[in-house]
């Protein structure tokens, strides 16, 4: 990452313990689990929420998440701040989020490079936009702007994408590289999108990971798709987060943490939501993949060191 | 301002693409954007129907979340066909999911295969103020005990604070009754009552509760809630209802945990 760091400033009054949250494996926060996440013995792994669920004023929703804030660490992901839309950023959603940022000091902060608002509308997904030098140059802005607001760096999750567009003049990866240069955010790289797209666009998921600034990868995303056909009747696949984890998904991310070392992992599981058990178990198979990665480096390490 | 804001003149037309993928995310009929395709050229119709799908799709589901109850008094088919209407005649504004819906209850009241069901709108309206009081500031209910310490020449004076969560909703039909009904789990039985009743809603801690407001309640709160002291609300409940009992009222609002202050 470039030098942003100098420039923010860090709480010194926490209300929250810090809870590290490097190598470990997470998942997405639900309130129907709230009783038996908090009585479920040992408080390991961590939880994502969706910023957006916790901009009410009051009530159980804060009280849940500080609960679970007090335990774990928390990973807060923005879903609606449209950041890959051409309008500014709407400013009192931006003051909202950064009073969630002060109140509950997340590890991790969030953001999609998609857009979800246009004009007065809100369409509640994450909609694409064409790769081009004027396109990276409003994202920029509207990271920076996310960026100097909360007073610290967002990762940017890849999105999965259904469709092209024909005035695209640059590559996913090399768009998101151009973000990274110009903002100094941190990346998140959710390895279903990965595969999803390349799925739907005709390539090939590893090509996509190898031209990926995996340096600047800061949070790992897991989740299940859906199968569905295009006009041609070829497989298109949707990001349903309805369901566990594709074996080809997990290869891939296998293969990621090969490469990076062990990153923070979620499984994300959004709706027909299991019960808690089902969702510990996709998390504690991600962490069996980190905490064997973390084994291999830290043996490559010795070797090496002893060397 | 950066350059890149600008939305006339010559620079308009690099960002034109949400302008053009948004005219047919909320209308079936449309054909999908040109500026978008598959890979190689394939065509975008499905593709860009998913799109189209996760929009209305997950707003309906957003109003069934907000709206159990009316769900459960029309059956899926049937509320999922009326949200349907709603959200393409009326999507939502702001990004926070829990705030849509606003105008649903009068949607409802317009729609035409909703007519046999003249309560449902109050259902909804209940609903609505339900989600509010569970959204709402949390805030410290004033003690019952804390009344006795205006003495009674100053009461007609008071001003009494409503704690943020209150809500007061009126019905010429029995709507608490159906919407305590239909928010259990419970098979819903014959219901029996067939009165107007206004709704009292309230969230003292963590929990929402929904309760009767007796004959003038409704006038009553509506009258505080404005900010108007004890005695122009009680003056107001009165001219609404010669039934109106002041002393049971005060001390039904605070039992509720309905007011944060009196000063």
């Amino acid at each position: 990452m470039n030098g942003l760091a100098p420039s923010f400033r860090i709480s010194k009054t926490s209300r929250f313990p810090a809870h590290p949250i490097a190598g470990l494996a997470g998942t997405s926060f639900k309130h129907e689990h709230l009783p038996v996440i908090l009585g479920d013995g040992p408080k390991d792994g961590f939880f994502e929420v969706h910023a957006e669920n916790y901009m009410g004023a009051g009530g159980p929703p804060h009280d849940a998440l500080a609960r679970i804030r007090r335990d774990f660490p928390v990973s807060l992901h923005g879903v609606c701040m449209s950041i890959g839309g051409p309008r500014p950023l709407d400013k009192v959603h931006l003051g909202r989020f950064k009073a969630l940022v002060d109140r509950y000091e997340p590890a991790l902060v969030s953001e999609h490079l998609a857009w979800s608002t246009h004009d007065t509308t809100f369409y509640n997904d994450l909609l694409p936009l064409p790769y081009t030098p004027a396109t990276v140059s409003r994202v920029a802005n509207h990271i920076d702007e996310m960026q100097e607001t909360i007073g610290r760096p967002i990762l940017i999750e890849n999105p999965s994408t259904y469709v092209l567009f024909a005035e695209s003049t640059m590559s996913e990866t090399d768009f998101i590289g151009a973000l990274v240069q110009r903002t100094g955010c941190g990346l998140l790289l959710d390895v279903n999108n990965v595969f999803v797209s390349a799925t739907n666009h005709g390539y090939s998921a590893l090509s996509y990971l190898a031209d990926f600034p995996l340096a600047h990868v800061g949070e790992i995303h897991l989740a299940g798709h859906a199968e569905q056909a295009d006009d041609e009747g070829d497989l298109l696949l949707i990001d349903s987060h309805d369901g566990p984890v594709a074996d080809a998904v997990w290869k891939l991310f296998d293969i990621v943490i090969g490469r990076c070392g062990p990153l923070p992992t979620l499984i994300e599981w959004d709706s027909a939501i299991p019960e808690w058990p089902v969702l510990k178990a996709e998390a504690a198979a991600a962490q069996a993949i980190l905490d064997h990665h973390a084994d291999s480096h830290h043996l490559l390490g010795k070797a090496h060191a002893a060397g | 301002m950066p350059q890149d804001e600008l939305q006339s003149g010559d620079l308009s037309h690099r960002f034109d693409y949400a302008e053009a993928f948004t005219a047919g995310l909320l209308d079936p009929g449309r054909a999908p954007p040109d500026a978008v395709s598959g890979p190689n050229g394939k065509a975008a119709v499905k593709r860009y129907a998913v799109y189209r799908n996760n929009v209305t799709v997950s707003l309906i589901d957003a109003l069934a979340a907000s709206f159990p109850a009316t769900l459960r008094i029309t059956g899926p088919d049937f509320f999922r066909a009326m949200a349907r209407f709603h959200v393409r005649e009326t999507p939502p504004t702001s990004p926070l999911l829990f705030e849509y819906g606003r105008d649903f209850p009068d949607f409802i009241e317009r729609y035409d295969y909703a007519r046999p069901m003249p309560w449902l709108a109050d259902v909804a309206r209940l609903e609505r103020a339900w989600l509010d009081a569970y959204h709402a500031a949390d805030a410290e209910p004033l003690a019952s005990v804390a009344l006795a310490a205006i003495p009674p020449e100053r009461l007609a004076d008071t001003v009494f604070v409503p704690h943020p969560a209150t809500r007061a909703i009126r019905s010429r039909y029995p709507v608490v009754t159906i919407f305590a009904a239909n928010r259990r789990d419970r098979p819903v039985g014959r219901i029996e009552a067939d009165g107007p009743e206004d709704a009292l809603v309230t969230r003292p801690g963590l929990e929402v509760f929904v309760r009767h407001l007796p004959p003038g309640g409704a006038a009553f709160l509506d009258r505080l809630m404005a900010g108007e002291p004890l005695g122009a609300a009680a003056a107001a409940a009165f001219a609404e209802t010669a039934e109106f009992d002041l002393a049971a009222n005060i001390a039904g609002l605070l039992q509720a945990g309905a007011i944060t202050a009196a000063h």
